[in-house]
Formats: C-alpha cells, structure tokens, sequence
C-alpha cells in the first residue's frame, strides 16, 4: 500500500500514533523501568516480524514443495477439470484475471488520476464538499474489501448497472476496492512536483492545464504508476469480492468480458484447494507459485521503478 | 490582451523602427499601487515608471516587497491565494489588472526568471523549445531553439549537446538557460528576481553582460540585494524600504526612484543615503 505520511485512512493512523508514542515514550524517559520496558517492547516487535516473516516463508517453501510435480504448462494452458486433476489447469481463470484485471487498470488510471488532479490542482480545499470528498477517500482506502463486494452485488450486478454476474461487474468493484489507493498515490506524485517548476511554465505564458499536462504529470508519472501496480496487485490476490459479483469456481469455457461465467486465479486456487484429492491440492499449491510470482514480478517492478526515478532525480 | 498589444505596437514602433527614445510610453506606469496578502498589508502607495529598453532595479532591504511587486507585474500574485492588487497598473497604457486581460497572456509578453535557475527536468532543446510550442509560435523550432540560446550567450557551450537534460549544466548555464527560455517566447519585458544571487562571481558577471545586450531589444526589471550589480547594470533604480506603523505594521515603501547614478550618489532621502553607504540593511 502506498499510503503516505498524513495521508494514512483511520486504521493506519492509529497504528502510527500508537508506535509514535510508543517511540516518544522512549526518548522521553530516563528511569530504569522505562529503559526495561523498551528493551522488551522492542523484542516484542522483532517476534512479531519473525512471526509474519516465517509465516510466509512456510506458505512458500509448502507451496514449492507441494506444487513442484504441477509446474509445467498444462497449469497455464488446460482448463478446469473435475475428473482428470493431473492434467487440470487455469487456462480460464488466467483469462478471467486478465479480464478482470485489464479493466481495473483501465477504469482507475484515468478515473483515479482526474479525481488526483483535481483535488490537487483545482480543488478549493477551503469549501466544505471538498473536504469532505477527502475525508472520504482516505476513509474509504481503510474499508474491508468484501464491503465493496456487496455494494458491487447491489449496484453494478443488480440495481443501477445490472451487468449481471460477468467479468465486468469484477472489474468495477475490484476498481472501486483500489481507487482510493490509486487517488492518494497520486496526489501525494503530483504535490511532490516542485512548485518551481510550475512556476516556471506558469510565468513562460502556458495554462494550467499545459503546465499540468507537460509539467506535472510527467514529473509525477513514476509515483502514479507505482501507485497503480502496488493497487493492480492487490486487485489481483482479491477473492472475496469477487465471490459476491459473481466469480463462479468452475469455468469451462473461455469468459468473455459482459457475458458469460468468469473466474479468477485466486477464486480457482481456493476451489481447487477444497476438494479432497490429493491431486487437486497439487493443483492449488502450484496456483499458489503462479500467482506469488505474477505478484512479486509487479511489486519488483513498482520498486525499480521508484527506484529507477528517485535516482535520477537525485542532484 | 491582443487588443491591447496591437493598438500599442502601433504607437511605439511605428514601421517597425524601434524608437527607443525617453519619450517612448513607459512599459510600465504604477499609481498608487499597493499589494496586499490577506489581511497583510506588504506594499503600499508605489508610484513610478518603467521605461522601455531599459534595465530597471529594485533594491532594498529583505522583506521591503521587491519580489512582490515584481510578480504583479505580470500577474504572477494571481496565483498566490490572498494575494490582492490595488491601483492603476499599466503596461503601456494599458491596465494589466482590467477584468477583460488574460494573465496568461500577460505572461507571453511579460517573462520571468526567478532566483534559483528552475529548468524542467527536460533536455536543452525541450526547455527552450516548450514556451514556443506552448504559445503556438509558428516557423523553424531549431531556428527559434537556436536564436534564444544565442540571445543568451549560451548557443557555443551547448550546441553540441542539445538533447541532454538541462541538469547535467553548471547552474549558471541552467540560469542563462533559464533567460533563452524566457525570451524564445519574443517577450517585450523580462522581470528578474535576484537572477544572480545562487551563482558563483563568474556566472554572475555574464549574466549581466547578457543583461547589457538584451537590454537592446527587451526592457528589463531586476530584482538585486545587490547594491553594486544594480549600479552596474541598471539605468534606473528604485529604492524600496519597510515602514512600521503605529500597529506594529511592517509595510513596504518605494522611498525613492530615478537615475541609478542620481541614486547612488546624490539620493534625496536620507533613508536611501543610509541603505547605499550600508548604515543599515
Ligand atoms: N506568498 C506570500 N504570502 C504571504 N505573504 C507574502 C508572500 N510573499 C511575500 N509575502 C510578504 O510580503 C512582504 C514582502 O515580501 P517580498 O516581496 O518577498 O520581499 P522582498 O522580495 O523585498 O524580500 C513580506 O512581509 C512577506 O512576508
Ligand atoms: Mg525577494
């Protein structure tokens, strides 16, 4: 998540507090109880992070082991399989994803970049309306993610939309899911480009919308993006949400993006991973690696591209 | 304000013969400006001219509102929220400040460099290049490109590397580049804000050299805390100071302006006495 200093939703905000007091307290006090209390409390932390660290070294290493025998290209190119599990795929849910996916990014790049600019760029942050659309995106980045399952069953399948349970409404609500993300990714790009350089187009006699369009976007563009591949990523892992818009575990047939039944990997993986047949427990493990390799693979890139800029800006 | 421009290009420059005489419109006339943020009165009851093909300085002691007038000169304030002109403010004749002029093109017309050199982060060639493309200039982009730097003294450290990032310049080329970004845009008034005051004693002494061979064909207003560069370049020179009032206010005044050699060796007030032989400030 990129979630940046003062821009946290409710829940991190409170975390922040707690471990900045949590941090004040030790530089505030000089007394040997207090120093006692810090040296457990800092072992404390170091435990929790053992623990989330080795938690995921252990679904890892199970996966690897687990699903080794199910790595070849059946698992990209088959399908679903009730009966012949050895040769049994994602082939559907592959697709399904990529559907899914593909529209996600097309609705929040532009959605979630023009909300970005204008809060920054045109938003009169002394009325009221907008204050509150911040209040509310901020909050919204903090609210469970099934939440928007059932605002997407009864929106965008059913109600206003009525898309019916395809790829999609999937699409929609898993874009609703991250664009608060997206959004405050992008403010936070687009207030880090230096007021010097707006000042500058400003004063050659551009607009502000030229200044915005060859000035500031550029400049912000590696910070959307990485705001956009860290959202598509989580996006990707989401099943819950998907479960209520209508994602069915068992897809025949290739999906198509407004009709017909869709899946998505992670919804297989768990399908797969509930039947009793060793095999299919095989299967799902193997689905495991796929998707923690798509997963890593985008999140490496986002990196080095932060990377990748902050260097280059670097003088 | 094309309107404007055309009828006052008419006036001053008839068949395109530059009639740089001290009779010549100001560019600029200011009456009773005052400028103010907010609640904060900055700068009060400013009467003065600007010629044209003239350099003109602003010096004074920080915080006197030299930097402030110099953006409302051409509507730079407007992007500062609070921010509020007050007077009459012409540019050549004509008020900047009316409800009918586009600060935008204000702008093309009226340049700026500021204080610490601020290139995009772009090549050579796209910094100068963008103001041209922007306002829509027609014609040769190399031409123009090439032009502008030359106006700037800049064209024979860069001609051969045109296409790398303006950052890899030392920063008193950026801040000359800066300048042949100002003027490929054909301006009629470069303001500068303490152009000089980030560079080093030699990029200093080109810029205003540049100053001196711009000065033929653009009228130019420099913003210095700098007593000796305002003696050196400029032909007129205004003396700002701060006034405290009664309240507690601190409130910038224009003490004096005229002739630079009037100023600095016969000023009128005695406040521009102290300032120049540096008892205060
Ligand atoms: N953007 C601004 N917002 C509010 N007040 C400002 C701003 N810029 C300048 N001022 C105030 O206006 C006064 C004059 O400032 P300035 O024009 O920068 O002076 P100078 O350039 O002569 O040092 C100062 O009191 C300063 O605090
Ligand atoms: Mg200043």
């Amino acid at each position: 998540m990129v979630i940046q200093k003062g821009e946290q939703p409710q829940r991190s905000r409170l975390a922040v507090a707690g471990a900045r007091s949590a941090t004040e307290s030790v530089f505030g006090a000089g007394s040997r109880a207090d120093r006692i209390g810090n040296v457990l409390f800092r072992a404390l932390l170091l435990l929790g992070m053992g623990f989330a660290l080795l938690g995921m070294m252990a679904i890892i290493v199970w996966s690897f082991v687990d699903g080794m025998p199910r790595l070849d290209m059946n698992l990209i190119t088959e399908g679903p399989s009730s009966i012949t599990p050895e040769t049994a795929g994602y082939r559907t849910a592959i697709l399904g994803s990529l559907y899914v996916i593909g529209g996600v990014i097309l609705f929040i790049v532009p959605v979630g970049v023009g909300a970005a600019i204008y809060l920054e760029e045109y938003a009169d942050h002394t009325r009221w309306w907008n204050r509150l659309i911040e209040v509310n995106i901020q909050n919204l980045a903090a609210v469970p993610s099934i939440v928007f399952g059932i605002l997407g069953l009864a929106f965008i399948v059913r109600g206003p939309l009525d898309l019916g349970f395809v790829a999609a409404a999937g699409s929609l609500t898993l874009s609703l899911l991250v664009l608060p993300t997206v959004i405050l990714a992008s403010r936070e790009a687009i207030r880090a480009v230096p007021s010097s350089t707006r000042l500058g187009s400003l004063g050659l006699g551009a607009t502000h919308w030229q200044t915005i369009w060859h000035h500031v976007l550029p400049g912000a563009l590696p910070g959307i993006i990485t705001g956009v591949i860290l959202s598509v990523s989580r996006a990707i892992g989401e099943a819950a949400p998907l479960l209520l818009v209508g994602a069915v575990t068992f897809v025949m047939f290739d999906p198509s993006f407004f009709e017909g039944q869709f899946s998505v990997l992670p919804v297989q993986i768990y399908n797969y991973a509930g039947r009793p047949q060793e095999e299919f427990r095989v299967l799902a493990s193997a689905g495991v690696i796929l998707m923690l390799a798509v997963l890593l693979v985008m999140n490496s890139f986002a990196i080095w591209l932060r990377n990748h800029y902050e260097n280059k800006n670097a003088r | 304000m094309p309107d404007n421009g055309e009828h006052v290009a008419e006036r001053t420059a008839p068949g395109g013969v530059d009639t740089a005489s001290p009779e010549e419109t100001p560019v600029f006339s200011l009456r009773d400006v005052s400028v103010s943020y907010g609640d904060h009165l900055a700068l009060a009851g400013v009467n003065m001219d600007v010629n044209a093909r003239e350099v003109t300085a602003f010096i004074g002691p920080s915080g006197c509102g030299k930097s402030t007038l110099l953006r409302s000169l051409n509507r730079m304030n407007d992007l500062i929220t609070g921010a509020r002109v007050r007077g009459e403010l012409l540019y050549k004749g004509a008020d900047l400040y009316a409800p009918s002029v586009d600060a935008v093109q204000v702008r093309k017309r009226i340049g700026m460099v500021f204080q610490k050199p601020n290139p995009f982060p772009k090549s050579i060639y796209d910094n100068v290049a963008f103001g041209p493309r922007t306002v829509g200039m027609k014609g040769d982009m190399d031409g123009i490109v090439e032009k502008a730097l030359r106006g700037a003294a800049l064209w024979d450290e860069v001609s051969d590397r045109l296409r790398d990032n303006a950052y890899s310049l030392s920063g008193g080329q950026q801040q000359r580049l800066c300048i042949a970004r100002a003027i490929a845009v054909e301006p009629d008034v470069i303001l500068m804000d303490e152009p000089c005051s980030a560079l080093d004693p030699v990029s200093t002494v080109r810029v205003e050299d540049l100053m001196a061979e711009l000065k033929e064909r653009y009228s130019i207003v420099i913003v210095t805390h700098n007593m000796h560069q305002a003696a050196r370049v400029a032909e007129r020179t205004a003396f700002f100071s701060v006034q405290v009032d009664d309240a507690g206010n601190r409130i910038g005044r224009l003490i004096e302006a005229g002739e630079t050699g009037t100023i600095f060796t016969k000023p009128t007030d005695k406040r521009t006495e102290d300032y120049i032989s540096g008892r205060v400030g």
